[in-house]
């Protein structure tokens, strides 16, 4: 009886050990978000007075007016939008579009093409920065839509994903296209698109996420302010006026908003999309 | 013809640049299209190029730390959410968070909080009485800081990873284990462990490859500086390539990375597989 009631009371102890860990780990991931907000809304001098706290002495939103008249900070938001949105709608199309050919048709150099694809897969974006830079010189597309878009506008992974997912599908659905008379485009567009959704949303999100967030790739595109993404404006804003903490605070809370938004309403969707990916 | 517009894109924008790099890094080319050729002229000045090796060791320095830690941590928090614990889908999106939002942008903040003038972070450390130096500008401090950033942005993806995994193993095994009194750390080692090393595998593989291309938070945080102590592989070429115009040696380091990486991938798969468990 006595021996029960110590394992119990050591049982408690684990749990509020574990409880207090948990609580240490959710606060250190949240806390650049959280001083964010808070200094996005205070005076600069609010927070060189007071750096300890989070909760702001003197409360503004004089950061969130002056955002959108120190930088193209409309602009810039725009071409994030328009980025990785084309770049999320049509890689999607065409990563879908590949990734059904290579689980379906049986075509001469189809291995060489997988193989080729899954090298990719493991291939380190920056590798072909330097000279994918001087294609875009050679086109004329540096600081252009077109240039940020098109070569994003396909990706391994995503046919990857797409091929593994339309390999599994069962194959009675087009074969009764087929027997119907069915175009293999019809086939594709009316039968197995509406099937794949679930996949497609996956590749989507992931795209829209990544295009949206990155620095490096729009860093190496625009050189001129007006044809930035928020991540490169706001990074290369902040090389230039390093201490205008709340200004640069209210220019990252809305450029995070959005995708934020977007993850908490799809967020069983977007998690359960990883635990796919980890599972190929 | 479904293949033909993927096809077409990643030829001209992935397999083209990438041949081109192997070209260009054989030559003298300031910018692309001319240039000498010049053999492995730029892959031997990188031997003893300070800067490159600099690169190189911290960037060495960031894997070996950043992978295990993060890989670590996402198991044990995986783990920990994996039984009834209160709040356990607020907890789980909260850790997820970082990995949503833009690295450059987040780091932005995580510079605030580690300066050393209105950083909330080091106004606490002080607090405790430690050591803070001169912030995120200490170059004791620099190369720890941007690791601490990386492992924080991506351990919540990679414990979404280990959920999957470990909602994978089947519920029997583990009862059959508490039936025949198997404590908690000896079912995590004998039973969780093994059966989870796929999920293992790929998921350090994944953070590995990471670490080698961490670039982001760097060029935001540090600028690789000071004294280059935090620069990495990707911010050299980066720099080399795009602030020097030396295409010749920013390509040539871009081949080192991806050498690298592929043995990295290699490596790690051929020692995984060994231990591969199936069930």
């Amino acid at each position: 009886m006595h021996r029960l009631r110590a394992l119990s009371g050591r049982r408690l102890v684990a749990a509020v050990l574990l409880a207090a860990l948990l609580a240490v780990a959710v606060a250190v991931a949240l806390l650049p978000f959280v001083w964010m907000l808070s200094a996005s809304l205070r005076p600069r001098g609010d927070l060189i007075a007071n750096p300890t706290s989070l909760v702001p002495g003197i409360w503004t939103w004089d950061n969130y007016r002056a955002i959108w008249e120190q930088i193209p900070f409309g602009r810039q938001l725009g071409n994030t939008a328009l980025f990785a949105g084309s770049v999320a709608v049509i890689s999607v199309t065409l990563d879908s579009m590949a990734g059904y050919a290579l689980a379906r048709f049986a075509f001469r150099g189809r291995t060489v093409v997988l193989v080729a694809v899954i090298a990719m897969l493991m291939l380190p974006p920056q590798v072909t920065l330097v000279p994918l830079y001087g294609v875009l010189v050679d086109l004329g597309w540096v600081n252009t839509y077109q240039g940020l878009i098109v070569p994003r506008a396909a990706d391994a992974f995503g046919i990857f994903f797409m091929r593994q997912f339309f390999l599994a599908l069962p194959r009675d659905l087009e074969d009764a296209g087929r027997v119907d008379g069915a175009s293999e485009l019809r086939i594709y567009g009316r039968v197995m698109l509406p099937l794949a959704w679930p996949a497609l949303l996956t590749v989507g999100l992931f795209n829209l996420l990544n295009n949206w967030n990155d620095l490096l790739w729009p860093l190496v595109v625009t050189t001129q302010t007006d044809m930035r993404t928020l991540p490169a404006g706001l990074a290369l804003f902040k090389g230039e006026h390093v201490s205008d903490y709340g200004l640069l605070m209210a220019g990252s809370v809305l450029a995070l908003l959005p995708m934020l938004a977007l993850f908490f309403v799809v967020q069983r969707r977007f998690i359960e999309g990883i635990a796919t990916t980890g599972l190929k | 013809m479904f293949l033909a517009p993927a096809g077409v894109v990643l030829l001209l924008f992935v397999i083209w640049p990438m041949l081109n790099a192997a070209a260009t890094s054989l030559t003298d080319a300031r910018l692309i299209g001319g240039g000498d050729w010049v053999g492995l002229q730029n892959y031997r000045d990188l031997l003893d190029d300070d800067r490159f090796l600099g690169a190189l060791q911290n960037t060495i320095v960031y894997a070996l730390v950043t992978t295990p830690v993060s890989v670590a941590l996402a198991l044990a928090l995986a783990v920990a959410l994996n039984r009834a614990v209160p709040l356990r889908g607020v907890v789980r999106s909260a850790m997820f968070l970082p990995f949503v939002a833009s690295l450059s942008i987040t780091a932005i903040a995580w510079s605030f909080l580690l300066d050393a003038q209105v950083g909330a972070v080091i106004s606490w450390l002080e607090a405790l009485g430690l050591d803070t130096g001169n912030g995120l500008r200490d170059p004791r401090f620099a190369l720890p800081a941007v690791m601490f950033v990386g492992v924080w942005r991506n351990v919540g993806f990679f414990m979404v990873m280990f959920i999957a995994g470990l909602q994978s193993i089947p519920k029997e095994i583990r009862e059959a284990a508490v039936v025949d009194g198997a404590g908690a750390w000896r079912r995590f080692h004998t039973i969780t462990l093994p059966l989870l090393s796929n999920t293992t595998m790929f998921v350090t593989v994944i953070a590995a490859i990471f670490s080698f291309q961490a670039f982001d938070q760097m060029y935001v945080m540090t600028g690789g500086g000071p004294f280059f102590r935090s620069e990495t592989l990707v911010m050299l070429i980066y720099s080399r390539g795009f602030e020097d115009y030396d295409m010749g040696s920013a390509t040539a380091i871009s081949w080192v990375l991806v050498a690298i990486v592929m043995l990295i991938s290699l490596l790690q798969l051929a020692y995984f597989r060994r231990r591969e468990v199936r069930y």
